[in-house]
């Protein structure tokens, strides 16, 4: 699904994309492709670049260097009205003064289509979102989340090529945008519409997209699928911003493979060969310590005291003081798994940082 | 990141954006910032450099440097004016704004009786030109007015004594909306965390009312101080021997026929109108949101004592108004005021400015200056909010800066620029067009910025996704702008009409035979000593802008329950005390 099908242009192209606000510079030769079909999450902290670049690709704002190629067309120079794509706001952008049906109706009252065909086609989308029953309502009578799937119908009426959505769910309780994520998603799935999301909710692109973009400081980190970007993170900045994972310090060992932390060596999975004496950053999440029982007999062995249990229902969130002094682990164990642990706060714990997931990058600095 | 890195050096970005192509849209935009443009430099900014220039001139034409501003200064008898200008404004401004804060907090924070009517009273002199509330007190004060006449007291009306009486009454509905507006805004959370800490009446007034309203007191302010240093109706009519700024330039065009001096002192008189403005826009710059969406409304609780005591101010001063109205309204209708109380109609034939002309003539004016007003504010505050080009900035502050010209320097600045010998502009004097043109300026800033707000409101997508919709930008104007903005549509034209009818400083100089307006006539009248008519064509005039204004009212009800249905909530309400006259 990701690897673009050779005949077919990219269904998006970013060539080089560069954006400067003053002497602020947003984003810095990003350069990408989308494939015909794809859904794409933009993802990253605030400031990062990935609405500026949502809009650069939409027309609305302009680009200081670099193209933008849709279906094998530039269209760096052509205004948003001849860009041929739709697109949903944080805010949604209903228009509050007409009906539903009107709104969704909107861009396809002006191409000279026949009075009956854009009422089919009304009818078709609101079908589609499942909202037919409100055609005649105004946007201000409809909850959050049947007014994001207003937005949605509408930008989706024309049949654009390319679906712009910029954080589209961010105005919504969890519960509502927890149901929705499946919804846009077999929606998108159904029509088969290149998608392009704005986001800076890690779970939410986990959730929806087929590649994840990564953003910080106006440059893409990674790219790659949810499962390659969550377990195998480019940088210490994408293992922090995509999940929850803990930071160890630690110095490349004579050994290939090994790291000295504290007064332990560890065997990483890291492959890239260090210098020994290397300042390094090691990683590994939380649900990925082994303790109790399942770290008898393992490598990487550490005893730890409990600090803090934190009770989140299906797991549960210890807080490991290391003997060393070093900041504290965090490390999630299932509900049923610790009860037989049967530990309390103060008690000792034994644990196993698997090597495998033991990630390795070097100190920042 | 890693290819940023090796050189530690990023690639130069250039500093221009790649362009888009320009559409058929893109050039209706550039037309109308143009368009626009045009305007604004025809109309305001040529005019006012035209004073400028003609005020370092001597009246031959010739260039003389600082020499009018020297002999300005150097006359005591004319720079006196600046010292009175500044006085009566300043005296009229502190006693409009605490009568007005008191009236206003009245409305607002009690639950006394009969509200809505002193709200509406309280708004009667809006519907007069300034010099009709001089004219008022001329006729109950003045050598012969009633109280003079029947009691034997005069209590010499005429001069500072009667300037600044009238300045108050006309400026005080001016300042009750501000304040009222003000005191509004709050919420009622502050109210209670203040009862809960133990906080007296007195000391919630002074730590939580008072800084609240502070930023509408200084507006409130500045707008008194500016409408009273401008104003030239009721300093003309009851000033007497008193002279002010504004009088002073009538005195030196068309007395002396002296345009250059006329010309220097409307260049002095705009500094304090230009620094109030500006001060004012310092200020509020600093203003915060007081109300939040989590705001509640403050409920006034019963308080009978402080009701009552409420209720016995407001009546007192909407009495005061009344019967100043009322004066006015006998006047025109006994036979000789105060020695032959016989009812008659015969003031209202107008013979003097031969007969009703001058009044349908307001009306005309008024009425085209509302449309034209209305649809230039509008489309200006679009084109200068959503056409984002280098010129917004420029047209923001040629379109604010109106607000800071005294009507009196405008009528001049139009002599200069369309009365010019040779000039192909020359077309307009003389005609109603150029009256028009003149009101619609005077009260440009105000419709502006009401259209300006109103747009900031909408969101700011909206034309980006009518873009990506394939939608020109002008259909969603008129879809959606338009519709979703037109309270604030009906309101500005609604401005526009009132002032139109009751302004007298921007048009004096430009009324011609066959263009008389209402405002001036009483005006004339006056001074030709046929006060009763003066009164009549008065109560004409407030007597058609209390029925537009009444019929302005119906329309908005009509308006809103049609285009604004959107605006209902999803749930009914659950009666809550959101207490809207």
């Amino acid at each position: 699904m990701s690897a673009p099908a050779p005949s077919r242009p990219a269904a998006v192209a970013l060539q080089g994309i560069a954006k400067k606000f003053g002497q602020f510079v947003a984003l810095r030769d990003v350069s990408l492709s989308i494939s015909p079909g794809e859904f794409v999450c933009f993802l990253g902290p605030s400031g990062c670049g990935k609405t500026t670049l949502l809009r650069i690709i939409a027309g609305l704002e302009r680009q200081n260097a670099g193209q933008v190629l849709m279906a094998g067309r530039d269209v760096s120079g052509l205004a948003p009205s001849l860009r041929n794509y739709g697109i949903v706001f944080q805010s949604y952008a209903l228009f509050p003064n007409l009906t539903v049906a009107r709104n969704v109706a909107y861009g396809l009252e002006t191409r000279g289509t026949p009075r009956a065909r854009v009422e089919s086609r009304v009818d078709e989308l609101l079908a589609l979102v499942g909202l037919a029953a409100h055609k005649a309502k105004y946007p201000a009578q409809l909850s959050g989340g049947e007014q994001q799937r207003i937005a949605l119908a509408r930008a989706l009426a024309p049949s654009p090529a390319l679906l712009l959505l910029d954080e589209p769910l961010s105005a919504l309780d969890a519960r509502v945008r927890q149901s929705l994520r499946h919804e846009i998603r077999a929606l998108q799935r159904r029509l088969g519409v290149t998608t392009i999301m704005v986001t800076h909710d890690q779970e939410e692109a986990l959730a929806m997209a087929d590649r994840i973009v990564v953003m910080n400081h106006g440059v893409v980190e990674q790219v790659g699928t949810p499962f390659e970007v969550y377990t195998r993170p480019r940088s210490p900045f994408v293992a922090r911003f995509v999940g929850q994972m803990n930071f160890l310090e630690a110095t490349a060992c004579e050994r290939a493979g090994w790291a000295r932390m504290g007064g332990v060596e560890m065997r990483h999975g890291g492959t890239a060969p260090f210098a020994a004496g290397t300042r390094l950053t090691l990683a590994i999440r939380p649900e990925e310590i082994l303790v109790g029982a399942a770290a008898e007999g393992r490598e990487n062995r550490l005893l730890t005291r409990i600090r803090v249990i934190q009770f989140l229902g299906p797991f549960t969130r210890l807080s490991l003081a290391l003997p060393d002094g070093s900041p504290p682990l965090e490390c999630d164990v299932a509900a049923t798994a610790f009860a037989a642990l049967g530990a309390a706060e103060g008690s000792q714990l034994a644990l196993s940082l698997r090597p495998d997931a033991l990630r390795v990058f070097p100190a920042a600095g | 990141m890693a290819s940023t890195l090796p050189g530690g050096l990023p690639a130069a970005i250039p500093d221009r954006v790649i362009g888009h192509r320009r559409g058929a849209e893109d050039l209706i935009r550039y037309a109308l910032v143009v368009l626009f443009a045009a305007v604004l430099y025809l109309f305001v900014l040529y005019p006012l450099l035209q004073v400028i220039w003609r005020s370092l001139l001597a009246n031959d034409g010739t260039f003389v440097g600082w020499a009018n501003y020297r002999r300005y200064f150097g006359t005591p008898a004319i720079a006196q004016s600046i010292v009175n200008s500044l006085f009566v404004s300043v005296v009229s401004m502190a006693i409009t704004v605490a009568l007005a804060f008191v009236y206003a907090y009245g409305l607002t924070r009690s639950r006394m009786p009969g509200r809505g009517l002193l709200r509406l009273v309280a708004m009667l002199p809006l519907f007069a030109p300034s010099l009709v509330q001089a004219l008022a007190f001329i006729y109950v004060f003045g050598n012969n007015g009633i109280v003079t006449r029947t009691t034997g007291l005069n209590v010499g009306i005429y001069g500072a004594k009667g300037i600044v009486l009238a300045e108050v009454f006309y400026c005080f509905p001016h300042a009750v909306l501000i304040l009222v507006a003000a005191l509004s805004a709050t919420d009622a959370r502050l109210y209670d965390a203040a009862r809960t800490l133990g906080a007296g009446p007195l000391k919630t007034f002074l730590t939580v009312t008072l800084p609240g309203v502070k930023f509408g007191l200084v507006s409130a302010c500045f707008v008194v101080f500016t409408l009273v240093i401008t104003d030239f109706g009721a300093p003309k009519a009851i000033g007497g021997k008193f002279s002010v700024m504004a009088t002073e330039i009538y005195n030196q065009v068309s007395g002396q026929q002296n345009f250059t001096m006329g010309a220097t002192v409307s260049v002095v008189l705009l500094i304090p109108a230009v620094l109030a403005f500006l001060v004012d826009r310092v200020v509020q710059r600093r203003r915060y949101a007081l109300v939040t969406s989590a705001s509640q409304p403050l409920v006034p609780a019963r308080r009978p004592a402080a009701d009552w005591g409420c209720f016995a101010y407001c009546a007192l001063v909407a009495g005061a108004i009344a019967a100043m109205y009322l004066a006015i309204g006998a006047y025109s209708l006994v036979t000789r005021w105060p020695y032959n109380f016989t009812p008659t109609l015969r003031h209202y034939r107008f013979d003097t400015v031969g007969g009703y002309a001058p009044l349908w003539n307001s009306v005309y004016v008024a009425a085209l200056t509302s449309v034209v007003g209305t649809v230039l504010t509008f489309v200006g505050a679009y084109v200068v909010e959503k056409c984002r080009t280098a010129a917004s900035g420029p047209l923001y502050l040629l379109s604010v800066l109106p607000v800071s010209i005294p009507g009196m320097v405008l009528g001049l600045a139009y002599i200069f620029t369309f009365n010019a010998a040779g000039s192909p502009l020359n077309a307009l004097y003389g005609t109603l067009a150029i009256l028009i043109v003149s009101n619609v300026i005077h009260y440009f800033t105000v419709g502006f910025l009401t259209a300006t707000t109103a747009l900031r409101q909408m969101d700011a997508e909206f034309e980006n996704v009518s873009a990506s919709l394939g939608v020109p930008f002008y259909r969603t104007f008129w879809r959606v702008t338009v519709p979703m903005a037109l309270p604030s549509i009906v309101a500005i034209s609604m401005y526009f009409f009132l002032n139109a009818m009751v302004t007298l400083s921007a048009v004096v100089f430009l009324v011609a035979p066959g263009t008389e307006l209402a405002a001036v006539a009483v005006l004339l009248m006056d001074d030709a000593g046929d006060t009763a008519q003066a009164a009549a064509m008065s109560v004409c005039i407030v007597g058609i802008g209390l029925a537009v204004r009444l019929g302005y009212w119906a329309l908005m009800r009509g308006v809103h329950r049609r285009t604004q249905a959107w605006r209902e909530p999803r749930e009914a309400p659950t009666g809550s005390p959101t207490g809207a006259p």
